[in-house]
């Protein structure tokens, strides 16, 4: 049982970041019905602009302690949101017209030559960094030999913080309305007076933004970063957007903590070489069974 | 082509990728080598075509039914000691073909469950399938799980390589000219229309799918037999996108483009080492001038894969407009 | 005899929307009929039900003795019903004459096997089917576009290939979805002539979906009227004319 509680944990801290980068996807699709697959490189940006800002926060800031450890953050999920408003920007918004496929092949593009570039010798190397401590690390032992490592806690802190200021931004402001209005009917929005490219740059950046917290807190849990790390997760919070029903942000919030809960489990209890196809798993089976996702609307076909 | 002539045609392409590999020999080694991934990449990308191009269904997971047939094949052929020619080109056959029909199954058991989905949706879904096959390999301990396998026999060579490129153009252009074939056409440009002509699109996607599958397994074998070491990482899906890369530079549904598209595209590393490896131009006073180009290949593809998009996303050779919607 | 048509009670939902409900309709051998009403009526989910695009929810729809609910899009057409779009789904990247020509596929079981081969059987077949796509065209002064792609026809052409790709799958019975949208009046009047004459000469039922009056009541035997999904009248032309619940439903209350 405690083993139990203990997987449980930590796969909710998996899941958790999975949620936060799952959010990234779903409200691009949401709004673009398309798949941002450079996602998960923006994911990964995030947690090297975090190994190279730490030692420069360090200048001014404690490091390792929560203070410091925020600021790395937030700088990097600054720098992520400029990264993600420009890749649209460039890449993706001439194609605004075009046929999915071709705009998806586009991010096929985008993400090879973010990783590509990233392994290069003069930009990060392909070799694996050891990503600083930022956060003070302490190791909570409750009862019967159950533990709760702080790094932990601040994934479970981090996410909720951020889900509940994701919630407030599209549920209570202007920009927030602006974007549900676009992923209802993005001509009627246009019609009415939204300016679409703001919002769409707008909504890169915030999923990009939560795509670099990810990254940093994916980095202070497994400390090792790696230009090609964003590749497995980033494919994996796509299935828990799916999962969720794509377009869905609560949905895609679940399906990550589903999928990171369901990957530790099976890599716990059954084989850990099985791990990386548990999530397409589900994937195929979701589509199989629910295609419009757990918490999805489903579409019909107008002919 | 002339799609009259077709059966013509293949068998003289047959009688001349014989002809040519009785001076195999004369080739250098590297080359020749070369020319097999040339061989082993046309049937790769011209049987996806068949899939994403005339079909209009986006697989992303060719490589898996890929490694479906270098691993069938590959672990009949190390069953077999030094064998005499008329016996190896048997077993070989054999040994290609099986691994073609395992991938075929592999290619059904993707289809049928993708039936519903399109688009985007079907690309990720054939990806995961794709990555499922790929970690299944890995933990199948019997064929060296993420070691490897090595291959005993290089029974590759370039009759084999050229002459199933062959069987695999003509299967694919003499099904796509035919009353029939034009089907699959008809499933890509509207599904609903098609169905409401009397079209089994179900049958049509499937069919796609297995017969893609089929020969992306004998790639396959050809390639295990080639390379002579394979391992589950080979088989990722960044294999799966070099072939789509293929296709679409060559322009979704069009055979002759995706050829000389797999051509290029497998002799551009070649030539961009070729120009890395000059140690010394004329008026440039720096020796190597362009080594920096072996480091920033991968780069420069992908940066001129989303240049083609944005620029011409019907392909190089195609006379289309555009993509399928 | 019975009805070659038969929908009883035909109802479907769509969430909480009641598209279509309790339909009762029948279509005789070798009868045109209309089918109006105003704007999102339901006119279009009767073909997509009758076509098998959307299940009912409820009721029973027999074609030629045979119920078509649970069959899929493709089976319906081969028992003998074809249709055509509101908005023109034609396949925009081939050409005229395989867009006809790909409804012979209905006919030719042994599709795989004999094109790979293409021995005679699969030459005489071809050409066969191609002397019947050609004769076809031509009836419908279409065969001059034989190698022009779908996508570069007039609007009224397209119209018309659609209606003649509908025919190729030698149907029993045509669906036509407003094939009188975006036509002037001596459109208009060619293509009643056209409805008329492929009636005639095919001796099949047609089931006419149109806003425009002149052509409805030009050429149909007998209209079914729809309102927000439930039949509100039915009969020869002239007494719908007169019906008071029409022209209260066209003219809004």
């Amino acid at each position: 049982m405690t083993e139990f509680l203990q997987q449980l944990i930590n796969g909710l801290a998996l899941g958790s970041i999975l949620a936060l980068i799952a959010l990234g996807y779903t409200m691009v699709y949401g709004i673009l019905r398309f798949i941002n697959f450079a996602h998960g490189d923006i994911f990964m940006l995030g947690a090297f602009a975090g190994f190279y800002l730490a030692p420069k926060v360090a200048m001014f800031l404690p490091m390792p302690s929560i203070g410091g450890g925020l600021a790395v953050m937030g700088i990097s999920m600054a720098i992520c949101a400029v990264v993600g408003i420009l890749i649209e920007k460039l890449a993706y918004r001439p194609l605004r017209r075009s046929p999915k496929l071709t705009v998806l092949i586009t991010a096929i593009g985008v993400s090879l030559l973010i990783e590509y570039t990233c392994q290069n010798d003069h930009v990060f190397g392909a070799a694996p960094k050891s990503f600083p401590t930022i956060f003070p690390e302490y190791h909570i032992t409750q009862l019967s030999g159950l533990s709760l490592n702080s790094n932990q806690i601040i994934v479970f802190a981090v996410t909720l913080i951020l889900l509940l200021a994701l919630r407030f931004i599209v549920l209570k402001t202007k920009i927030g309305m602006a974007m549900r209005a676009l992923s209802f009917n993005p001509e009627a929005a246009a019609l009415m007076g939204i300016n679409t490219d703001i919002v769409i740059s707008f909504t890169f950046g915030l999923g990009s933004a939560l795509a670099a917290a990810a990254g940093i807190l994916f980095a202070v849990n497994y400390p090792s970063i790696d230009p090609l790390m964003g590749v497995l997760p980033g494919l994996k919070a796509f299935v828990a957007a799916v999962l969720g029903g794509i377009g869905n942000l609560p949905g895609a919030a679940l399906g990550g903590v589903i999928i990171g809960v369901t990957e530790t489990l099976v890599a716990g209890y059954i084989s850990s070489t099985y791990r990386d196809a548990i999530a397409f798993g589900i994937l195929i089976i979701i589509l199989l069974v629910k295609p419009s996702g757990l918490l999805g609307k489903k579409e019909i076909e107008k002919v | 082509m002339n799609i009259r002539h077709a059966k013509t045609f293949f068998l003289g392409a047959l009688v001349l990728c014989f002809l040519v590999s009785l001076f195999a020999n004369q080739i250098n080694s590297y080359w020749l080598f070369i020319s097999y991934d040339i061989g082993i990449n046309i049937i790769l990308a011209v049987s996806l075509n068949l899939i994403n191009g005339y079909t209009g269904q986006f697989s992303l997971g060719h490589a898996g039914f890929m490694a479906v047939g270098a691993y069938t094949a590959a672990a009949i052929t190390n069953q077999f000691g030094e064998l005499n020619p008329y016996l190896s080109i048997a077993v070989f056959l054999g040994a290609l073909l099986a691994g073609g029909l395992l991938a075929a199954v592999a290619g059904l058991l993707v289809g049928i469950p993708t039936l519903r989905l399109r688009g985007d949706y079907l690309a990720i879904v054939t990806l995961g399938f794709g990555e499922i096959i790929r970690v299944v390999f890995q933990n199948m301990q019997s064929v060296g799980g993420a070691r490897g396998l090595s291959v005993m026999h290089g029974w590759t060579n370039f009759f084999w390589a050229f002459g199933f490129a062959a069987v695999t153009v003509y299967v694919v252009t003499a099904l796509v000219h035919s009353t029939y074939g034009r089907g699959f056409i008809a499933v890509r440009d509207d599904e609903v229309a098609a169905s409401a002509m009397g079209i089994s699109t179900t049958k049509y996607k499937v069919t796609a799918f297995v017969v893609g599958a089929f020969f992306a397994g004998i790639a396959g074998g050809l390639y295990a037999h080639s390379k002579q070491f394979i391992t589950p990482g080979g088989f990722n899906f960044m294999q799966s996108i070099a072939i789509v890369v293929m296709v679409i530079l060559g322009g979704m549904g069009n055979t002759i483009g995706v050829i000389i598209a797999a051509i290029l595209l497998t002799l551009l590393p070649e030539g961009l080492r070729a120009i890395a490896d000059i140690e010394h131009i004329p008026g440039i006073v720096t020796a190597h001038p362009f080594v920096w180009v072996s480091d920033t290949r991968m780069i420069i593809y992908s940066l001129l894969l989303i240049i083609l998009m944005l620029t011409r996303p019907q392909g190089l050779f195609s006379l289309r407009k555009s993509l399928s919607k | 005899m019975t009805a070659l048509l038969q929908i009883d009670k035909a109802t479907i939902r769509f969430g909480g929307l009641t598209a279509v409900s309790e339909l009762d309709l029948q279509i005789g051998r070798n009868e045109l009929v209309g089918l109006i009403g105003p704007n999102g009526a339901g006119k279009t989910t009767v073909f997509n039900l009758i076509t098998g695009v959307y299940q009912p929810t409820g009721g029973e729809i027999i074609f030629d003795n045979r119920s078509l609910v649970g069959r899929k899009p493709h089976q319906i057409t081969r028992h003998g019903i074809a249709r055509t779009f509101q908005n023109i789904r034609l396949f925009g990247s081939m050409t005229v004459f395989d867009n006809v020509r790909i409804t012979a596929q209905l006919h030719c079981p042994r599709g795989v096997r004999n094109a790979l081969w293409r021995g005679s059987a699969f030459r005489d077949g071809e050409k066969e089917i191609a002397d019947e796509v050609m004769a076809l065209l031509e009836i419908f002064q279409l065969g001059k576009f034989r190698d022009a792609l779908a996508n570069g026809l007039s609007y009224g052409d397209q119209r018309r290939l659609e209606i003649v790709r509908a025919l190729a799958t030698r149907p029993k019975l045509l669906l036509l979805d407003e094939p009188a949208a975006g036509m002037n009046a001596i459109e208009k009047i060619e293509l009643m002539r056209l409805i008329q004459f492929i009636k005639d000469k095919y001796q099949i039922s047609v089931l006419l979906v149109e806003h425009d009056m002149q052509v409805v009541m030009g050429i149909c035997e007998r209209i079914a009227v729809l309102d927000y999904g439930i039949k509100i009248a039915e009969g020869k032309p002239e007494e719908i004319r007169a019906n008071s619940k029409v022209i209260e439903a066209y003219l809004g209350s």
